[in-house]
């Protein structure tokens, strides 16, 4: 019983990364009709703007102490972060909780990144096929992954998070179950994170006008375009909400998996299998398929099972998402006339 | 036999013959004239041919082509490890098991079209390259890749040759092709020209027209009462071949095997070659993969010193800009300088370098394009 609630939360943590890089997806896909390869650059992205972020707060200005002195007899040089210098033990918090931080700076540059790469790149892929759209932005993958490894080096770059959530949480405490159960305090805030974001994404679009409009042109964009309603910008918008969410995803992963250049791709890859999994253009069918698919592979790679099928846990979401394509051609979810044949 | 092809297509032949088994004379200018090199452009010319007599010809993207190329590969490896060192058993059975593996998985994916045949091909392509890495490590040798070893039975070898004191070198009866040597260019050249005339024969067949058709209606081509499932497995099939017989030549020149070239970034490097040359023309891929390639090989040897060399003319204060700017895209940076040339041929030019030199030749003698191989604009995704 342990051991299967752990693999639960195991895998809970991963599937809300799948599941807010396939929400994002699927957001562009709903509205744009485009494919977007390069939506795991985006997440890539979300991840070094904290990376970014810390290393400003990091800097560090190297004084001469005079009073005191090295072993040499010389005077001493003692470094300083440039925050603590100015702000005191305020700096030290913040660069303690940078990560969480970052979110604040993430929002606004993904926001900017999604509607300059909509308006510059995506818009002249609306009429071409999808195989163009595909090839246009695995190309612009490309050019986003090297620009980083060009400017952050092909290393991971690990990020802690705060130190008040740096140990484990005794989850079965929590259930009453004893305390059989550990869990990272991190991965535990990191899956109420992703729930409270997509109910975010979710709530914007059911319960606002704007979002009942963009639910609206998700149907029928021309009769929308028809009631005099710049369908097009609002769009664009949407664009900028999921390089948001992707961006928050990543941010909120560093803490999990030190981010590199091309953490992006590896995502991306199992993202696109969710989105199909899920059904493409239904937005509840990817966030459940990545909670699925998550909790599936955690439960994979548990010793008991991988001894019954070997390397099971390698392949597992590539088996699932055979047998449901081919059992279910519109995925789990799947709207009736999105994508179909 | 030489009934369907045109006598445009016979030139075209045999000038494609002449300028590959010239190479090492012709491409001496420009510094490409070493075998390493030449054997690339053939290995991934050929990969590259098969793949556009799928993408090409019936507008189905598999992301996914590299597992076949891995494959081959394997079982070539396989073929010098325990039976002998000469590569036609070894071509034998890497295409053989391709195809099988092709067969398979073009059974399932070819349920499906569009993204979802993409996604599908992805899905099987990561899922072999994770398997080799893990379960199957007994026939892969995992993250280390397959090497020959002097303990090999190669049990045809053994009844002939008495085994000398290094590790055997592949040879095709007897002349070398392993090894970096001129024969070794010559066999993959060859094998690439033998490519080439069988794509142009599909090409030109009616069963060539049959994918074209399937490429642009699908749906027509079943109300008139065609089944085009068999056709698009057996394209799918041919183009898996390829990657085998492409696999199984990269383990020829060079007797080992690796799981990274299953990898899906390996499949996307064909794509990326196919599109750059051509989509859906005859010589397109070959020129697609050799220009990759080649610069591949050029860009990433440059770093900051050559490049200081070379603009060494300017004075300093205006070159060191100019060589921090340029260094980003050379050395490690090659790979930006091809993300950024591929989405420049996918937004301006979707028929890649063929199409403009369609373009730049009907430009300069107005309407006189007809000694090129028409060029079908840029594909269109199976509905």
């Amino acid at each position: 019983m342990d051991a299967i609630i752990l693999q639960i939360l195991n895998g809970l943590d991963k599937g809300g990364a799948y599941a807010l890089i396939a929400l994002g997806l699927t957001l562009v896909f709903g509205t744009l009709g485009v494919v977007n390869f390069a939506h795991g650059a985006l997440f890539m992205l979300g991840a070094f703007c904290a990376v970014t972020f810390n290393k400003l707060l990091t800097l560090e200005k190297v004084t001469v102490d005079p009073t005191q002195m090295t072993a040499w007899g010389s005077p001493m040089e003692v470094k300083t972060p440039v925050v603590e210098a100015w702000l005191g033990e305020f700096g030290k918090v913040l660069v303690n909780y940078s990560v969480p931080v970052s979110i604040i700076v993430a929002i606004p540059v993904m926001l900017i990144l999604g509607i300059i790469m909509e308006r510059g790149l995506i818009r002249h892929f609306y009429k071409r096929p999808h195989a163009d759209q595909i090839l246009v932005t695995f190309g612009l993958a490309i050019v986003i992954q090297e620009i980083i490894k060009h400017f952050y080096g092909a290393n991971p770059i690990p990020q802690a998070a705060p130190a008040a959530f740096a140990g484990t949480a005794q989850v079965g405490m929590l259930l009453g179950l004893g305390d059989a159960i550990p869990y990272p305090w991190w991965r535990l805030i990191y899956l109420f994170f992703s729930l409270a974001i997509i109910g975010l994404v979710f709530a914007f679009l059911q319960f606002t006008t704007y979002g009942m409009v963009v639910r609206a042109g998700m149907r029928d964009r021309e009769t929308v375009g028809l009631l005099g309603i710049d369908i097009e910008r609002r769009f664009t918008v949407v664009f900028g909400i999921a390089a948001v969410v992707a961006g928050m995803a990543g941010v909120m992963y560093t803490p999990i998996l030190p981010p590199d250049y091309h953490m992006g791709m590896d995502f991306l890859v199992l993202s696109f299998v969710v989105v199909v999994v899920g059904g493409m253009g239904s937005l509840g069918g990817a966030v459940a398929a990545g909670f699925l698919l998550g909790i599936l592979q955690s439960f994979a790679s548990m010793n008991e099972i991988k001894s019954i099928i070997p390397g099971i846990d390698q392949i597992i979401i590539y088996l699932v998402a055979v047998v449901i394509l081919l059992t279910m051609p519109r995925g789990l979810m799947g709207r009736k006339g999105v994508m179909e044949d | 036999m030489f009934g369907n092809l045109s006598r445009n297509d016979w030139v075209l032949f045999l000038g494609f013959s002449a300028v590959v088994l010239l190479a090492p004379i012709l491409f001496q200018p420009i510094g490409a004239a070493y075998p390493a090199i030449l054997q690339k452009f053939c290995i991934f010319g050929l990969f590259a041919i098969g793949f556009n007599i799928l993408f090409g010809l019936t507008g189905y993207l598999s992301f996914g082509h590299a597992a076949f190329l891995g494959v081959g590969s394997y079982a070539a490896v396989w073929s010098f490890k325990l039976f002998t060192m000469n590569v036609i058993p070894a071509m034998i059975m890497s295409v053989a098991f391709a195809g099988i593996f092709a067969f398979v998985i073009g059974f399932v994916s070819l349920r499906r079209s569009g993204i979802y045949f993409s996604i599908l091909t992805l899905a099987f392509a990561q899922m072999s390259y994770n398997m080799a890495y893990s379960v199957l490590t007994p026939l892969t040798n995992g993250e280390t890749g397959l090497q020959l070893s002097l303990k090999d039975p190669r049990i045809i070898d053994a009844m002939f040759i008495t085994p000398g004191a290094g590790l055997p070198r592949s040879n095709i009866f007897g002349i070398e092709v392993s090894g970096g040597g001129m024969p070794g260019f010559y066999f993959t050249a060859v094998m690439l020209i033998i490519g080439f005339y069988l794509s142009m024969r599909i090409f030109r067949s009616p069963f060539g027209l049959m994918l074209k058709a399937i490429k642009s209606n699908q749906n027509r081509m079943r109300y008139t009462g065609f089944n085009t499932r068999p056709y698009l497995m057996a394209a799918f099939v041919i183009s898996g071949l390829y990657a085998g017989l492409a696999g199984s030549l990269m383990a020829s020149v060079d007797p080992l095997a690796g799981a990274e070239r299953m990898q899906w970034t390996a499949s996307g490097e064909v794509v990326l070659m196919t599109i750059l040359g051509g989509v859906g023309t005859l010589v397109g891929p070959v020129i697609g993969a050799a220009v990759i390639k080649y610069f591949e090989n050029i860009f990433s040897a440059f770093n900051e010193n050559a490049l200081n060399n070379i603009f060494s003319f300017i004075p300093d204060a205006v070159r060191e800009p100019i060589v921090k700017l340029l260094s980003l895209f050379v050395g490690e940076g090659w790979s930006l300088t091809l993300g950024l040339v591929f989405m420049a041929i996918v937004i301006f030019l979707p028929g890649g370098i063929m199409e403009g030199v369609r373009l730049l030749t009907s430009l300069f003698k107005k309407g006189g394009n007809g000694n090129k191989p028409a060029v079908s604009g840029h594909t269109q995704p199976a509905e």
